[in-house]
Parts: structure tokens; sequence; C-alpha cells
């Protein structure tokens, strides 16, 4: 290990652990408090870059969350050599609207990755994602190397009590998560927590550890300072990786919020589930990363 | 003209040599397939073979006109085309940069019996049905494992370490890429024809070619009767003996003035070493004298003999190496695979097993890293042929980048569409070995991965899924078998079809959904 990784890495530690003791969030650290006039936005109707921009707008917009020069990390859901049709990866489009209002906030760099499934150049290319990356100005990253992730800690995980994390992750000033909504072979669905596995190089310890469990106690290490769920169109089944178009529905809606708790749970009863019974969702309300109770949040319903 | 022909073969091979490394250095996919089956089209084993495979045609025809020039003006093939001819040249020309004292070649008698031995063997075991002994002789199948087992990892380390420097400078235009995990037990024949080869390339220049290579003692057969040789001008000849000391095949008796022609590899080294242009190509389809070649015992063939069977004793006793399994985890059940998964397009594992010439190219240029080499995992046959390890990555279901690439038809090309629809081996579930059967809690990364769902989390106890396999539908990909987490038996794997055959299309029903008009919360 150098001596500066290794500098960087003790003072993350220590800010990790300061930070899980006062129970305070991540947020605080990197991206300041910003009393946003909703707790979610969630859209219905339009095109994937259509709500987004509707939805961000009444967040107070992009700049509410990035500051100039700032760095910017998005986490699409890149996973597999699919096109975008199946549905499998984030809307490309949507990503490249993402990376777009990042930058005219006022972002010094914008990075986008995902540790893939398939091969992940080809997941990159395929996926469309990649591309609109680059177009809007953004720069996207291999996520397919060990030597990119450094262990921390995760105190406040039950099973999971360290993970090797994505260096941008931790050196970003602004986490953005963008997952697809599509249904789960092993996790039931696949939303936003869910979608920070792909974030950590480890994951075979988490299937060994109770799935469910991991994925809620990862949740309490570095919440995205933004959820955006796309569910423009929707894997209703043989999930994650799908089969064919035919396990598609274009139900045209989009979540945005920054609890993501909160954001699963709106997130299944899109799909048509309870939230009660994809295990990670109550799991992560048990250990206070946020709420599955959507009545007592201010959200701001748009239809385009 | 004559002044010429050195610095044109020069040029010629070493544009050949750069394109085949870089066929196998190439990760980053920078070629596409008509550059790749360009650059070995010519390549003279791979060719042969891939004529029978396919049954003529012109895109195996490269052997032929490897044939033509020959007849025409002998062994252009192994100074111009053969990476591993030219591999020999790139290291005497160097080793020769460190020599002290001026390094002369001098004329040797040829080893006959060894070379026509050796190429009578390897084509009767051909024949036969066995490609083992060629596979492990044939000079491009050795130059492609030195490219890829050796060279290969060198230059992704170097990429590494360049990507990692401007990783520091937050620049993330070249990335980190995973070495990919080999067995070092197949590399122990690869770096034994390494370092044996550079031994005589720096001693005795191209002496392997014309005693051990069955593609020189060919070629060289053929340069016999050649239409054109190169013949020493008896005229103008001063014996000076400059010839001689440039013919890295030792092939030039300058005291007779002869040029046996059989091992003359065409560098035209001598052409250009001669200072009265003597050495010139005569029309040699006129009756010739018969030359008479004693018998010889000397020494050096005495010791190449000896070291010639200490190698093949060596190799031999490496069949006893057998891979440890650990028993730590007793609880787990274990499996045996009763074939290893060849690639789409091989056919059959015996296809594969009699045309693969183990060049690893394939190997090379798959994406996912799941070809891998095997050692005898599959008895002396197999030896260095690749398979399918799923246990460290599985095939992409979109790719089909091994058929295209594969200079000898072992691995014929085939469509995504047919690829996605050939069961190469079939998926087995070992439910007492499954995390969500042993522990209870949930966990589908087989399923997860599945491009077809014949691995499919059917409802379990409570809110559990569990797999439930669909062999009909299955590929043999083995996405489900890399994906599962338990270790060293896994909960699934897929085992190897001895013949492919089509798999089910996975059925597929339009979902009947409904808009959603309203926000469900």
């Amino acid at each position: 290990m150098e001596r500066r990784d290794f500098l960087r890495r003790s003072v993350f530690a220590g800010v990790a652990t300061g930070a899980g003791l006062t129970l305070g969030s991540f947020n605080d650290v990197f991206a300041g408090n910003y009393a946003a006039p909703y707790d979610m936005v969630a859209a219905l109707g339009g095109e994937a870059e259509v709500m987004f921009e509707k939805a961000i707008a009444s967040l107070g917009g992009m700049k509410a969350y990035v500051k100039k020069n700032q760095t910017v990390v998005i986490k699409p859901n890149i996973g597999w050599d699919v096109s975008p049709e199946k549905a499998a990866n984030t809307n490309p489009k949507l990503v490249g609207k993402i990376v777009e209002h990042c930058l005219q906030a006022g972002a010094k760099e914008v990075f986008v990755f995902d540790n893939t499934c398939d091969n992940w150049q080809k997941c990159y290319t395929n996926s469309g994602i990649e591309k609109a990356v680059k177009d809007a100005g953004g720069k996207i990253v291999s996520g397919k190397s060990e030597s990119y992730y450094q262990e921390v800690q995760v105190p406040n995980g039950k099973n999971l009590k360290k993970a090797k994390v994505h260096e941008l992750i931790l050196n970003s000033d602004v986490f953005i998560n963008v997952p697809v909504l599509k249904s789960h072979g092993g996790a039931t669905l696949s939303i936003a927590m869910k979608n920070l596995m792909g974030i950590v190089w480890d994951r075979g310890f988490w299937h060994k550890n109770d799935l469910h469990q991991c994925i809620a106690d990862f949740a309490t290490f570095r919440k995205p300072d933004l959820n955006i769920v796309d569910a423009y169109r929707v894997m209703k089944k043989n999930g994650p990786r799908g089969v064919s178009v035919e396990d598609v529905v274009t139900m045209k809606a989009q979540l945005i919020g920054k609890d993501i708790v909160a954001i699963d749970a709106a997130a299944t009863k899109l799909f048509g589930l309870d939230p009660a019974n994809i295990g990670h969702i109550p799991n992560a309300e048990k250990l206070g990363v946020g709420t599955t109770q959507l009545d007592k949040l201010k959200i701001n319903r748009i239809k385009v | 003209m004559y002044r010429y022909l050195k610095g044109i073969r020069v040029t010629l091979s070493l544009l050949f040599f750069i394109a085949i490394t870089f066929l196998f250095l190439d990760f980053a996919g920078l070629f596409v397939t008509s550059v790749f089956n360009g650059v070995t089209f010519l390549q003279f084993v791979p060719s042969v073979i891939k004529f029978f495979v396919i049954g003529g045609g012109l895109i195996a025809l490269g052997f032929v006109i490897i044939l033509i020039i020959n007849l025409l003006v002998g062994r252009v093939y192994c100074s111009t085309v053969c990476p591993l001819g030219i591999f020999q040249d790139v290291i005497t020309f160097f080793s020769k940069l460190f020599r002290k004292k001026k390094f002369r070649f001098k004329y040797s008698k040829p080893y006959n019996f060894l070379r026509y031995g050796i190429l009578a063997i390897v084509v009767i075991a051909f024949l036969l049905g066995s490609v083992t002994l060629l596979a492990l002789l044939d000079p491009y199948s050795i130059y492609g494992r030195f490219s890829s087992d050796f060279m290969r990892p060198l230059y992704i380390l170097g990429n590494n370490l360049l990507a990692v420097i401007f990783e520091k400078l937050h620049i993330y235009a070249m990335y980190v890429v995973e070495i990919k995990h080999v067995n070092l037990l197949t590399l122990i024949i690869p770096a034994v024809f390494f370092v044996g080869i550079i031994w005589l390339a720096v001693t005795k220049g191209r002496l392997y070619c014309n005693t051990i290579c069955p593609v020189g003692s060919f070629l060289g057969l053929v340069s016999k009767v050649s239409m054109f040789k190169l013949n020493i001008e008896d005229s103008s000849c001063t014996q000076c003996g400059k010839c001689a000391f440039a013919c890295k095949s030792s092939c030039i008796n300058i005291k007779t003035k002869e040029i046996d022609f059989s091992r003359c590899v065409a560098c035209y080294n001598c052409v250009k070493s001669c200072n009265t242009e003597s050495v010139k190509y005569k029309f040699a389809w006129v009756p010739a004298k018969k030359e008479t070649i004693p018998p010889s015992t000397d020494k050096t063939k005495r010791d190449f003999l000896l070291k010639s069977a200490l190698i093949t004793v060596g190799a031999a006793g490496l069949t006893d190496v057998v891979k440890a399994v650990s028993n730590a985890t007793a609880k787990l059940k274990p499996y045996k695979k009763k074939f290893l998964v060849t690639p789409p397009g091989s056919i059959n594992v015996h296809h594969f097993a009699e045309k693969c010439t183990a060049c690893h190219l394939c190997v090379s240029a798959c994406p996912t890293g799941t070809l891998k080499p095997r050692f005898f995992e599959s008895g002396i046959s197999g030896l260095l042929q690749p398979y399918m390890d799923q246990s460290v990555n599985f095939c992409n279901f979109e790719c089909v980048r091994c058929s295209e690439v594969c200079p000898t038809g072992a691995i014929l090309p085939l469509t995504v569409e047919k690829k996605k629809l050939t069961q190469v081996g079939v998926v087995n579930f070992v439910i007492d070995n499954c995390i969500v059967y042993t522990k209870n809690t949930a966990c589908g990364s087989c399923s997860e991965h599945c491009p077809t769902q014949a691995v499919k989390m059917v409802p379990y106890k409570g809110k559990l899924t569990i797999p439930e396999v669909n062999q009909e539908i299955c590929i043999g990909c083995g996405a489900c078998e890399y994906a599962c987490p338990v270790r060293p038996y896994r909960a699934i794997y897929v085992d190897g079809n001895e013949f492919h055959k089509p798999a089910k299309k996975p059925e597929s029903k339009k979902l009947d959904e409904k808009q959603i008009e309203e926000f469900p919360f």
C-alpha cells in the first residue's frame, strides 16, 4: 500500500467510524445539509429524461445537490450485456441526462461505473450507457479490477462488517445512485439498495451470509446523496438479467429521493408488491437507514 | 535486385511477426475478425487442418500458397511468415549485440534421421487421429503459446502499471486488466520450449527449424524440388566464407561451394553478405548430379540427441502430476465432471481434441477469460488444448469470438443466434450444497446470472426461493457455476456434453399488464 493511499484510507476509516458513532449521515460530510422541499418526487407518464427534468426541478434543480467544482459519481445498473429494451440496465437516456445536469450545476468531473456481472466492456457498450455518458461529457470508468476497491468498515452492519468499495465512491463529493426497478431471482426485487452491490468487490460473502441482511447492512455505509429509480421500462419476471423483451413492461415511472428505504418501498409498490415482503427493506428500516412509512413523507407526485 | 532481397524479407517478416504477436496481446479487442483471419491465413499447419475440416474452400488455401512459393523459390514461409522462425531471428539478432567476439555460424551436417523421423511420426500420428504431437511441435502454435502464456501477461502488467499511475492522477482513460486465471502447470511445456528454442537460436541459429520442426522438415522436402534454388556461382566465388558465416541454417558448405537447399530458410543473409554477388537463384529443374552424404556421428549430433531425449523424458514425467483437492469441507457433496466443456462451435469433444493445435489464440481472444489451457485433465490427448473453466468465469451469452478467430477449424464459426441455442454442457444442481437449503437464507446468485432461466428460482420455505433447473433450455455457459458462492464444491455446475446438441428456446409469454395510471402510494 502506498503511503498516500494509507493516509487516505486511515482518514476515511476515521470518518466512517465517527459518522457511525454519531449516527450521522455521510451526506453531511460530503454534500452539506440541504433542506429539500420534498422528501421524494414521483413522476409518471413521460419519457425518462422529461420526467427527470421535471422531478429534479421540483427539488430545486441539481445545483441543490452538486456544488461548483465538486466531483460526482453516478452508479447506474450496467450489470448485463443486453440492449436497453430488455431493461436489465438503467435507461441510458436517463443516465446521460443526469450527467448533463451535474455538469451544468458546475461539477468538476462526473464519473460513471458499475461492477458488472457480464464482461464489463460489453455491458458498457451494449447498454448504451457508455455512449450516453461520453456524449454528455461524463467519464465512464472500469469497475472490474480489485485494485480499484478499498476495504472499509461497516460498523452498523449486522452480518456485513466490512466490504471492499470502489475508490470513486470513497473519493467523490457527491454520490448519485441510479438503479433500474426490476424483478430479481434472489432478492425478489432489485432497486436502490440492491444496486449498491455494484459498488463493492466481494459480493460472494453477501450471498453466503443472508443476502437480505447484507444488503440492508451495507445501506448503513455511505447513503447516496440522491437515489433516482428508473422505472420507465420494468422487467417484471426472469430478473435481474431477463430472457427476452417479453419480460418487460413500459411503466413510464420515476422516483427521486434521498431516503433509500422510502425509495425502495415506493418502487416496490409501483411494481405491485408489498415492501414488507422484500427482506432487505424491513431489515434496513430496523437498522434506522430510513422509513417505509410513505404516508408520513412529503411526496411530490407529478404526472407528465 | 539481389541487394534488396534480404531487406524485403526482413520488412515483411517483421510485419507478420508484429501482427501475429499483437493478435495474442490485444486484450482490448481492437482487431476485428477479418484481421485475425487475415493474419493467420498463411500459417501452414492451421491452414492444412482447416482445409480438412471444412473440406476445401478459399479460406483454407493458405498452405497451398505457401507450397507454391516453396516450390518456386524455397522456404519463404520459414523466414517470413512463421512467427517462431522470426522469433528465433530476433533472438539471434539481439544475442549478437551482446557478444564480445563477432559471432559466426558455420556449416554443419543435417540430422536427417532425426528430422525426417520426427516428421514421419507426427504425420502418422495426425493421420491416425492424434493432433497432440503436431500441436506440441507446430511452430505457429508454439509461438502462440509463448505470446499467450508469457508475453500477454507481461503486456497486461505494463498496461496496468500505466493505468495505476494515471488513476493516481484521476485519469481513467486506461483501465486495469485482470490477468486471467492460469493453471501454472500448463506453463511448464511452453516454458521448456521457450528456454530450449532461445538457447538453440543463440547458439545454433535455425537448428530447431531444421531438426525438430515438422513444418520445416516438410517444406525442406519440398525445397529439394524447387524450381529455383540458391546457388553459389563457381566462377566468381572466392571461397571467402562470408556466406557460410552468415547462414543461420548452417547449410552452406564453402569447401564444396554447395548450399543444402532443403535446410535453407530463404533468409538471404548469404546473398547480402557476398561481395562478389556469387549467391544467386538458379533454375534447378535440370537433371542434377547425385549427391552422397556420408553418415556422421559427430559429437554435436550425439549431444543433440541426448538433450532431445532428456526433454522427452522430462515431459513424460509430468504426467504424474495430480491435482490435489482439499477435503477440508467434508460436509459438501463432491461431484466430478464427466467431460470438460469445449467452446460453442467445436461440435463435440472429439472433433475439438483432434483439430486443435493449442495455439491459444482463442484463450487470448476470450473476453471473459473463460477459456483456459488444460494440462492432463483429459489425458494426453487434450494436452494444452483449451476448455471452458466455468469456475473462473463464464461464456458471454452474446459472444462468439473464439469461433471467429480459431485458425484450424477446431472451433467452427457460428452465429450468435445459433450459439444461443447450442448446448455445450448441461447444468446440474446439487441441493445439498445450496445455501438456501443449508442456511435457509436467500441467495439466487446462479439464477441471477442465467441468460435463459434454465436455472429459475421457485418458491421454497416461506418467502425463500430455491433454484430449479430445466436442462432442456440450458446452453452450458456456466454463469450459474461461476456465480455460485459455495466452495470448494459448488451447488451448481455444468458438465460438458460429449456431443454438443441443440438447446430448446426458452418459452416466453407476453405479459398482460395494465399501464399504471395512479401512484400506488
